[in-house]
């Protein structure tokens, strides 16, 4: 196409024009912007994501060359009942703590939804769990359930709610987990709150009037105008929250390091475990690898549903 | 009055009373950490004294964590390292979300969905084999290698912000700037950057508090005191097998946490309009 209009000769004598010329054809300019970025998420996602695949099809111990086992790792994992437990509590650990995160999200959006003073200034200070680094939060609740010294367990002593010395809120396999999840909900609930508050803020006041008019009570008005209307946010705040409580690492491994006897362990701190603490990188990848279909999994299932109807 | 009685208990259970509740929820654990950090070892691990509040606040932890700690080190490292991997994830970020607001060019869809699958590919699935290929070109141990690594995070969430505002700069001014003869790339700087202000702004306090958020690729990368970043060199060093320096631990995670407070305080509207674009304009 190029050759009809522009001959050899005419290209030769202006090459700079036709160069500026070509660069600011759509396709071209465009890719010359998205090409590096694209390339160097490539490189460091897409290239570790395959390998990370190629691993998990080894006996790579740390230190040494890998051999292809084929998928054994993926066969010993399913032999392996500590594997299963890893399973188990990484769903009790996103179902539950989404669900509380979902529920108490939405009724303090809700609450924030009000007219009242220094409105700003109280949804500023309970973002601040959300945006103070994880693990510096996460030591202060390590302190607060510490167990010799836990607050919660002094303030019920005090109160003579239970006996001295109290529970062992992280090193009691019964309450570990209960007690991450309520770190978590901690951290996430400002997230939900104050996402679910901007979708809230989008509704018209016109519906309420109008339902008001109709008769509509307080319930009637929240199942028929706010929980339709807030259907597509609260999709996708869910699916951000199911996928990163999933594979939460950081809390976890800061509070329990999977412990006491597994019962907190779960995919990130396992594959953790495996692959830097024993050393098996191909094992390692492979426990990672299986929370695809996991998540894959559960996001189908919310998806079903919690899908925004179209209209 | 009497209705105004109850109007006020109403607005008490319906406002006031969950609002408190919420606020000593979320702000509780920062209380515990400030007043932990000024108290003496004998008052901390005392069983009589109620904990509640100091009784003789003292300085030390904080003393120790400066001359027996390398938390100043750590506490720089952690900057150097959001600051140029924000700075990465801004210009990476713009650069592809500009032709996606604003040109229909062959392949989008296809950048599109990439961006997108990088969101949603959480860090555990990844951190093994890049702890193998960290290893492989040598680069454990130095900054470089989680200045490299955070962006991965940070380049689709900014990407994303940045298209929603990319897409408000009218058409017009853009297509004024081409006729005066301006190339696409003169436009993009000249007319539509300037105007984008905000969304850097949003994007980069965003993507600044995840990047000292980020815990896991610095655990593995980084294992000598000298180039860690805040919360592994307090996970790191200051527990020691079974011995954990409480005052330390709270000191350190108070003025770990200072730095992003500070930032996000100043800016905190851009930050709630930068965590509620993705969801609620979507």
């Amino acid at each position: 196409m190029t050759a009809i209009v522009a001959p050899a000769d005419t290209t030769r004598r202006r090459p700079a024009f036709s160069l500026a010329r070509w660069l600011e054809r759509p396709g071209v300019f465009s890719w010359m912007m998205v090409g590096p970025p694209i390339i160097f998420l490539g490189m460091l996602v897409g290239y570790p994501f395959f390998y990370g695949i190629w691993l998990s099809l080894l006996n790579r111990p740390v230190a040494a060359e890998g051999k292809f086992i084929g998928l054994d790792n993926y066969i010993a994992d399913w032999h392996d009942p500590a594997f299963w437990q890893v399973v188990i509590n990484t769903f009790v650990y996103t179902i539950v703590a989404t669900i509380l995160k979902m529920v108490f999200g939405l009724g303090l959006a809700l609450v924030m939804n009000q007219d009242f003073r220094f409105k700003n200034l109280t949804r500023a200070l309970l973002l601040l769990p959300f945006i103070v680094p994880t693990v510096l939060s996460t030591i202060a609740w390590q302190w607060i359930l510490d167990p010799a010294f836990s607050v919660i367990n002094w303030t019920l002593v005090t109160l003579h709610l239970i006996a001295p010395p109290g529970p062992s809120w992280l090193g009691n396999p019964d309450l570990a987990m209960g007690s991450l999840i309520i770190v978590n909900v901690w951290r996430g609930l400002p997230f939900y709150a104050i996402t679910l508050l901007a979708g809230l803020q989008t509704i018209s006041p016109d519906l309420y009037e109008a339902a008001t008019i109709d008769g509509a009570g307080t319930w009637t008005k929240f199942r028929y105008i706010t929980l339709p209307l807030m259907k597509p946010v609260i999709f996708i705040v869910t699916m951000f929250s199911v996928i990163f409580t999933f594979a939460d690492f950081q809390l976890i491994y800061v509070l329990t390091r999977g412990g006491p006897a597994n019962s907190t362990q779960v995919f990130a701190t396992y594959a953790f475990d495996v692959a830097m603490n024993g050393g098996q990188f191909g094992q390692g990848a492979a426990i990672a690898l299986t929370m695809v279909p996991a998540l894959a999994l559960m996001i189908a299932a919310m998806a079903i549903y919690l899908r925004p109807s179209k209209s | 009055m009497t209705v105004e009685n109850r109007g006020w208990h109403v607005r008490f259970l319906k406002l006031w009373l969950p609002l408190g509740v919420s606020l000593i929820f979320a702000l509780f654990p920062f209380y515990w950490m400030a007043i932990t950090s000024l108290k003496t070892n004998q008052e901390l691990y005392s069983r009589k004294l109620t904990p509640l509040y100091v009784h003789n606040p003292t300085l030390k932890h904080y003393i120790d964590l400066f001359t027996e700690t390398s938390f100043l080190e750590w506490t720089w490292n952690t900057f150097v390292v959001a600051v140029i991997s924000t700075a990465i994830s801004l210009i990476f970020g713009a650069m592809l979300a500009y032709p996606l607001a604003r040109i229909r060019f062959a392949g989008a869809a296809l950048v599109s969905f990439a961006i997108a699958a990088t969101y949603l590919v959480p860090q555990p699935l990844l951190f093994v084999p890049l702890a193998d290929l960290i290893n492989k070109l040598n680069l454990n141990d130095t900054l470089t290698s989680v200045i490299l690594t955070y962006p991965t995070l940070l380049i689709p969430f900014c990407a994303w912000l940045l298209m929603g505002y990319f897409r408000t700069v009218p058409q017009e001014l853009e297509d004024a700037a081409r006729i005066d003869g301006a190339s696409r790339l003169q436009t993009l700087i000249k007319v539509v950057l300037p105007l984008c202000g905000p969304g850097f702004i949003s994007a980069g306090i965003f993507a600044f508090t995840l990047a000292q958020n980020e815990f896991l690729y610095a655990l593995i990368f980084l294992t000598k005191t000298e180039v860690r970043t805040v919360p592994v060199g307090a996970i790191a060093e200051l527990v020691k097998g079974d011995v954990f320096y409480w005052g330390q631990l709270m000191a350190a995670a108070l003025l770990g946490s200072v730095p992003v407070a500070i930032i996000y305080s100043f800016f905190v509207e851009h930050y709630v309009a930068g965590l509620t674009a993705g969801s609620v304009k979507g």
